[in-house]
């Protein structure tokens, strides 16, 4: 009984389908199978983008905005991941963020004491000595290195200074950052050798020494 | 697709009279604010409830229904104590576009880390130091300085946790706070127009550092002006004070709020709080405002030059003492940091919408007059007043600017002219001193974002669609058949239009049963258009489409990642070799390393990025009409709310 009405029309339904608006004789649209796609054909075209010198000047502004924001010492970068030896450069290459220091210094008495981190000073003091250090060294040893240090860091807190400013009004040219960086990491660490120059001695023995038609001075 | 009112749950009308025409009926006050909860689409699915119960058991009940609904999926926190105040700006109905938006944004401008706290907060609510880094299985160190961040620039508030004072420190993110990142490049344009270079830049620096204070801030930007003067000539630190303090005046710089003492029971510092007394778990977060002081300039004299940055070392010699000297002496003005007023901005941005829709649909001097007018209401309006104090046409006339030398009776015939407007921008209030003016603000927001829903569809589906709209937007209820004659649009393509309108949620079905058993035949179906429900849709469709550009940006500047890398060597090199002073054949054979059809791939990229950036601003535009809109009824309501209206 309650099968009689289907096949018969479009079938019985319990409100009228002329107060809806589907008239007699009306074909409805097919139904659809599938999620609508991705990105369906528009039927009517966007309005075009405003134009003019605020837009142009708000468009500069934005991506202005967008590069320094890069540079700034908010934008936080995890540390890069140890490799698994612990090597001689890296006490020299301190160019990269660790995750225990903070690069900018906050006012702290605005935040709340659980999120003092210990504020890295790019010049001036280094950081806490390193774990290898603390481990086992001479006291004579640590106190003549770090005697040695200070003086070397007062030599470079000028030229680093100088660079640092550098470094700063090269942050509004976005050109100049490849370089500047390069530059930079030679300056560096306190040695007076020039990181780009720093052999690990890896490549060491990798020629081969079969056929050597010259002599070897 | 053949839509099929289902039968059951629906609100029934018993208490109207059988023979109520369409004219009478409507949902009624406490109906609509409710629906105003639910997404539309729900409301035609499912129905609107009829549940005379309290607002968290609706919106649990509107959660349940709300899952199929992917883009407005609703998260909620539960409010345990006056921290976890509804009322604040940390609202917790965030939806899933906004969290979305707030992640990409956190992303670009302060790095992954920050954004994986940020997302996790916002979703979260408030939570704990050692919660976030379990959840989130982020290093101790890193959560912390990510925080630190989030604090700086205001996007996130700490207060003592749900436990009482002893409880660890809890964390909120704001997102509000992080979508305003989106119109960082407005607010210095603005800037710009209204104090200059020096106002820009002042502007632009609290921007990016979050909060400063005023000696550091002038230090910077005098700095940042000499660099960009020509050789010899620098920049007074006098005159970025003076720009300072104009901003200062005009509001649209304020003090940090103090911070609220927790877990301790001593009194802050700042004597003039007055929040303090009270123990700190009951005392909400205090406001910006809530401090007398918040426009008060410190007593600083800052006294010298902006400095030029050279790499040649006799300039760094000469001026060596003087930067140590400046360096070392603390101007006096520790602790009090500055940060931008949003809100004056956004004021701000309102009265020019105003008025620039005032110049487009009367003319050029109804325009100047609604800008004085609003000039002087200034400093008399509130943030939320709906409109402005009653100005005397005596003083509209005297205040007006010199060059605009109306005569006083045309001054009249103009005021007329605006209050007869249909917009209803001006209102008169009182006959008094040659009658009284207000500016009616909301009204006129209210008209403006309606002019946005009308062109968005419009846009989308033609003009006869449109005008299906507006006529909804006038009439109510209209049932189809009236839909088509007073639209005068042939019935099957209106019938079209108003399904398609219908699928796209911009439009309403309200069912008004004519007897008691709701039968569908004896059941009249009205088609209503909610100006509010559609503008808070229309809002999280602007929200998902500026993250669907950012990512579509993300994915273009991924995709071309070793062509931009190339291109930022070369120009690098081209840079230094013309430093170092090169020959041109040199510069001509370092160009061509990029061949032509890199070139061309270059050009083209560069053009899609700039469209796609320019497009985020401009959806910013309509994102700010909306907020506001939606914001200036919200506290409508609860104006009247507060009044004592009868239901809620």
């Amino acid at each position: 009984m309650a099968g009689r009405g289907r096949g018969r029309g479009r079938g019985q339904m319990t409100f009228n389908l002329e107060d809806v608006g589907i008239g007699r004789g009306d074909s409805l649209p097919p139904t659809t199978f599938k999620p609508s796609p991705l990105f369906p054909p528009m039927p009517v075209q966007p309005v075009p983008l405003q134009t003019g010198e605020e837009v142009e000047y708000m468009l500069a502004l934005k991506q202005e905005l967008r590069a320094a924001t890069k540079t700034l010492p908010f934008y936080i970068r995890r540390a890069a991941p140890k490799r698994d030896v612990d090597r001689y450069s890296d006490k020299y290459q301190s160019g990269e963020p660790k995750d225990s220091t903070i690069e900018w210094s906050p006012d702290w008495s605005r935040l709340p004491k659980e999120l003092c981190v210990k504020v890295r000073e790019p010049r001036g003091k280094r950081p806490t000595p390193q774990v290898k250090r603390t481990k086992k060294p001479l006291v004579g040893k640590e106190e003549i290195l770090t005697k040695l240090e200070t003086l070397e860091k007062k030599e470079e807190a000028v030229n680093s200074e100088e660079e640092q400013d550098e470094e700063k009004k090269k942050t509004n040219e976005e050109e100049e950052q490849a370089d500047e960086e390069d530059y930079e990491e030679d300056f560096e660490e306190d040695t007076d050798y020039i990181m780009s120059y720093f052999d690990n001695g890896e490549e060491f023995g990798g020629d081969s020494d079969d056929n050597m038609d010259e002599a070897t001075y | 697709m053949t839509e099929e009112p289902m039968r059951g749950n629906r609100r029934s009308f018993r208490h109207l009279p059988q023979n109520s025409t369409n004219s009478d009926v409507g949902p009624p006050a406490y109906q609509r604010g409710w629906s105003a909860n639910i997404p539309s689409c729900n409301a035609q699915l499912f129905g609107k409830i009829n549940l005379p119960v309290s607002a968290e058991i609706r919106c649990v009940v509107a959660l349940a229904i709300t899952c199929v609904w992917d883009s407005e999926v609703v998260l909620r926190g539960f409010s345990r104590n006056s921290f976890h105040d509804l009322k604040g700006c940390f609202a917790k109905h965030m939806t899933a576009q906004e969290v979305r938006l707030c992640g990409l944004l956190l992303q670009e401008h302060f790095g992954e880390v920050v954004e994986r706290i940020g997302t996790h907060l916002l979703r979260g609510g408030a939570q704990n130091l050692r919660t976030i880094a379990n959840e989130t299985n982020t290093p101790l160190d890193l959560v912390k300085k990510s925080l630190c961040v989030l604090v700086q620039h205001g996007a996130c508030e700490f207060g003592s946790g749900r436990r009482g004072p002893g409880s660890p420190v809890e964390y909120r993110a704001s997102c509000e706070r992080v979508l305003r990142v989106l119109r960082y490049p407005r607010y210095i344009y603005t800037a710009k127009t209204l104090y200059g270079d020096t106002g820009e830049l002042i502007v632009e620096e609290v921007l990016q550092r979050g909060h400063m204070t005023m000696s550091n801030t002038v230090k910077t930007v005098a700095d940042r002006l000499t660099h960009n003067m020509e050789e010899g000539r620098s920049m007074e630190y006098s005159e970025v004070v003076s720009a300072f303090s104009k901003l200062v005046e005009t509001h649209f710089l304020q003090r940090c709020p103090p911070v609220a003492e927790m877990g301790t029971a001593a009194t802050s510092t700042t004597p003039a709080t007055p929040s303090t007394p009270a123990a700190p778990a009951s005392t909400s977060p205090p406001t910006a405002e809530s401090n007398p002081d918040c426009y008060k300039l410190p007593h600083v004299t800052l006294i010298g030059r902006g400095k030029r940055r050279r790499s040649s070392d006799d300039s760094e010699e000469q001026r060596g003492g003087k930067k140590a000297k400046m360096d070392s002496e603390s101007c006096g003005d520790e602790g009090i940091y500055w940060l931008v007023n949003f809100e004056r901005f956004h004021q701000h941005f309102r009265d020019q919408a105003i008025i620039s829709a005032v110049a487009s649909k009367l003319d050029q001097t109804s325009s100047e007059i609604v800008r004085t007018m609003l000039r002087m209401s200034e400093v008399t309006t509130t943030q939320t007043a709906a409109y402005t104090q009653p100005l005397s046409a005596n003083e509209i006339f005297r205040s007006l600017p010199p060059n605009y030398s109306i005569s006083r009776p045309i001054l009249d015939q103009y005021l007329s002219l605006l209050v007869d407007d249909p917009m209803e921008f001006v209102g008169k209030s009182g006959d008094s001193g040659g009658g009284m003016y207000v500016v009616n603000l909301q009204r006129a927001l209210a008209n403006l974002a309606r002019a946005t829903l009308e062109s968005v569809v419009q846009e989308r589906f033609g003009s006869r669609s449109a005008r299906i709209f507006r006529l909804l937007l006038r009439k109510r209820h209209l049932e189809q058949k009236q839909v088509e004659d007073f639209a005068m649009i042939p019935a099957k393509e209106a019938k079209d239009m108003l399904y398609t309108l219908l699928s796209e949620n911009l439009v309403q079905l309200q069912e008004i049963p004519k007897t008691p058993d709701h039968a569908p035949s004896r059941t009249f179906y009205l088609y209503t258009v909610n100006q509010l429900p559609t503008a808070r849709l229309l809002l999280q469709h602007c929200y998902k489409t500026v993250a669907n550009l950012i990512e579509r940006r993300l994915f273009e500047t991924k995709e071309n990642k070793r062509l931009l890398e190339k291109s930022q060597r070369i120009e690098a090199i081209l840079a230094s070799l013309q430093a170092s002073g090169a020959e041109p054949e040199q510069l001509t054979e370092v160009e061509e390393m990029i061949t032509a059809p890199e070139r061309q791939q270059l050009e083209a990229l560069r053009h899609h990025i700039n469209k796609l950036d320019s497009t985020e601003n401009q959806v910013d535009e309509t994102v700010f009409l909306l907020e506001s809109y939606i914001f200036s009824t919200k506290t409508k309501r609860e104006r009247g709310r507060e009044g004592g209206e009868p239901g809620g």
